[in-house]
């Protein structure tokens, strides 16, 4: 009798728990095939917008209208951008694929550039067709290659998931195809980006030769130390951990970091020159007994004791919770130097300074002649669209889209509601950008 | 005798106690002593707000945020009363608008407390400015927080917080949540601040780079980038020092050289990751290009 009770009840357990399993492993299926169609088809419309685009760039060379010209390039930087958005949905992280996806968002920049421009005034110059031509030669290499992966994948029937477990278990990467093409992929369009494309076209080498103010003198790590301690306020006793920067660093620094109990702080300094960068103190901040205006002063009074030594202007304050944050950039002649930006950020409780960052000023820095402004400012008012109320208005260095260094009349407008802040080229009366100041955001 | 002078005084003590705090709360306080600038949050930017309103020159909400709308407002109203036009509100600029206006302190509070709309125009009935439709329909969804429902008349004295936040140019709130999700789950136990900046930075960096997405939850999101995601711990509901981490990341703080790429030394299992040029070891995260 108990026998029989004990069967029956051991089965029933049985049943009850490969119907469960069973169960479960259906939907686990069903979630690695959500999974895997996801990624089979931002594989399939990669393939396909590289299709296209290799395509359209052929035509765009074959193309003599200016008219066509245009709306055929905008077309090309839609295609790269939708294509750059499919890379960014396959797990590719683990493989070396950055080359390509670089290529594809240069190949925006350029085209970008191209279609706004003014082709009548401007027509493509030779140099810009031979670049054409060799985005034309790279698009058909990446498209051929792709393809073959491609076509592999459908006949063997691969799965990214496989590629996936393959990445995440680090198995050599051996005979996994996908992966495999992918790298021939990488290696096709690294031999193009050393050689045939002209890098001031595709503007790849705009910027980056900054920190020109540095000089070439080193300070010794022990001048360092001394330094980031009067910086952070810390006596002899706390201890300072400092470290220089690896070889991948644009910049060499030395970071140094503090931790007390209530408290802890970090500071970049450069090796050249002994610059601070950036430095942060955190602890706990929770009443603001000071104005945000007294905060204002006492960041302009600790950037007056670095040494900043040009007049302020501040650009923005804002008051997040509990401390003050800050935003200067220098003014010569009257002129504020946009690029040359410098935060600073406050406690309300005491107004002490808690972080400081002047990579922006650092990078940026250097003796500047004030041109003089093609226009008055008169002129570049009646630039500015007629519904807008101007408000203010100042002179100010600014960068403009390809990152040149312009001067330019700012004025801050509104228009119903909102501010707006336009500049307006002070050497020929170009309308080079129009920024939408932020509201406050209501707390949901 | 003495029996009955002791308790008269003690009554005449507490009774005057009791006058001097009548007096105090009927009293409407004006503004405190501080000079309020633009991107300033708080009380003294509700009453600047409603004061403004009231004489017609702000047109916005009374959120609680010096923002823009209030800053030109309060130009106009310098301008207006001849005063120096800084755009700043000072002793005589508060001076001059407590003199030309009038602030309900009372009827303001309550009104932010229960989340209507509602204006604060000079002349108007008050009736009027407020949503009633509104109130009924807050009711409901304020059902979650039924201290503030119970006492409105108690905390419409205390200290109120503003309706709405500052936030950086180009980013909302939602943003922020989802960046301090992906900061807290890679980044914390034992991890320093610098460290969670460092790790929202490479976000942003990211999203700058011409490798990565676009945006910042394309950078998140993509695919194998961070293990937080791929292991669902971005879940995980964020404390505030991710918060302020993230925040101080996109108001400009790069601890890590614009590093877009980061591993922990310990756990990392691709090979390919240490061939990267590495910048600097934060916490227990080396940074790489």
């Amino acid at each position: 009798m108990f026998r029989w009770i004990f069967i029956t009840v051991l089965s029933i357990g049985i049943i009850g728990v490969s119907v469960w399993g069973y169960q479960e492993h259906q939907e686990k299926n069903a979630i690695l095939i959500q999974a895997e169609n996801n990624y089979q088809r931002s594989f399939h419309e990669l393939t396909y917008n590289l299709d296209l685009l290799h395509d359209k760039i052929g035509s765009t060379l074959a193309m003599n209208s200016r008219k066509q010209l245009s709306p055929q390039l905008a077309e090309i930087w839609r295609l790269t951008s939708m294509a750059h958005n499919d890379v960014g949905q396959l797990p590719l992280i683990l493989i070396p694929f950055n080359k390509t996806e670089e290529f594809l968002s240069q190949m925006g920049d350029f085209s970008y550039r191209v279609a706004i421009r003014d082709l009548d005034k401007e027509p493509l110059s030779e140099d810009e067709i031979n670049t054409l031509e060799s985005l034309y030669e790279m698009s058909g290499d990446i498209e051929s290659e792709l393809r073959k992966v491609q076509n592999i994948a459908l006949k063997e029937n691969l799965r990214w998931m496989d590629v996936q477990l393959a990445l995440v278990n680090n198995d050599q990467q051996a005979d996994n195809t996908i992966i495999d093409g992918f790298k021939t992929v990488e290696k096709n369009v690294e031999g193009y980006s050393e050689g045939k494309l002209n890098a001031s076209l595709m503007g790849t080498s705009s910027k980056k030769d900054g920190f020109k103010m540095l000089g070439k003198e080193k300070i010794s790590e022990e001048d360092a130390k001394k330094k980031m301690r009067t910086l952070l306020q810390i006596d002899n006793e706390t201890e300072l951990t400092i470290a220089g920067t690896g070889k991948g660093a644009n910049l060499p620094l030395f970071s140094g970091s503090f931790k007390q109990d209530n408290k802890s702080g970090y500071i970049d300094i450069t090796q050249q020159g002994g610059y601070p960068l950036t430095l942060m103190i955190n602890r706990e901040v929770s009443e603001s007994n000071k104005s945000l205006h007294e905060a204002m002063k006492a960041a302009e009074k600790y950037l007056s004791e670095l040494d900043f030594t040009a007049d302020l202007a501040m650009m923005e304050s804002n008051q997040y919770d509990n401390v003050g944050v800050f935003q200067f950039v220098p003014k010569y002649e009257n002129v504020w130097i946009y690029p040359d930006a410098i935060q600073v950020k406050v406690a309300l409780d005491n107004a002490e300074v808690l972080g400081f960052v002047s990579k922006d000023y650092l990078e940026n820095y250097h003796e500047r002649k004030i041109p003089q402004s093609g226009i008055t400012e008169e002129e570049a008012r009646e630039k500015v669209n007629s519904n807008l109320k101007i408000e203010e208005h100042h002179l100010a260095i600014i960068e403009n889209d390809i990152g040149e260094e312009v001067m330019a009349y700012v004025f801050l407008g509104t228009l119903n509601r909102d501010t707006y802040k336009i500049f307006i080229d002070a050497s020929n009366g170009d309308e080079i950008r129009v920024d939408k100041l932020k509201q406050a955001e209501i707390k949901y | 005798m003495l029996k009955k002078i002791t308790v008269c005084t003690l009554f005449f003590i507490i009774f005057s106690i009791f006058i001097v705090n009548i007096e105090d709360d009927n009293k409407v306080k004006g503004f405190s002593n501080q000079i309020i600038q633009q991107g300033a949050t708080g009380d003294d930017v509700i009453e600047l707000q409603a004061r403004l309103q009231y004489l017609g020159y702000y047109n916005g909400k009374i959120d609680g945020v010096f923002g823009w709308g209030t800053y030109w407002a309060l130009r106009n109203f310098q301008y207006e009363f001849g005063l120096e036009i800084d755009g700043m509100a000072g002793q005589t600029t508060k001076q001059k608008l407590e003199k030309a206006s009038e602030f309900d302190k009372k009827f303001v509070h309550q009104q932010i407390q229960q989340g209507k709309k509602f204006s604060h125009y000079g002349g108007v009935d008050k009736q009027k400015q407020t949503d009633s439709n509104q109130s009924n329909l807050n009711q409901g969804s304020t059902g979650n927080k039924p201290q503030q429902e119970q006492q409105p008349n108690k905390t419409a004295e205390a200290d109120l917080q503003p309706t709405a936040v500052n936030i950086p140019q180009g980013f909302s709130q939602n943003d922020i949540q989802i960046m301090a999700n992906a900061v807290y789950g890679e980044a914390r136990g034992g991890e320093p601040f610098e460290g969670q900046v460092a790790v929202a930075a490479v976000i942003l960096n990211r999203v700058e780079s011409p490798t990565f997405p676009n945006t910042v939850s394309g950078v998140i999101f993509e695919p194998r980038a961070f293990t937080a995601v791929a292991d669902g711990q971005i879940y995980l509901t964020p404390n505030d020092s991710a918060k302020r981490a993230v925040l101080d990341a996109i108001n400009g703080w790069d601890p890590t050289g614009e590093a877009v790429y980061y591993f922990n030394p310990n756990t990392a299992t691709s090979g390919w990751i240490w061939s990267r040029p590495q910048i600097k070891r934060i916490g227990k995260h080396i940074f790489c290009m």
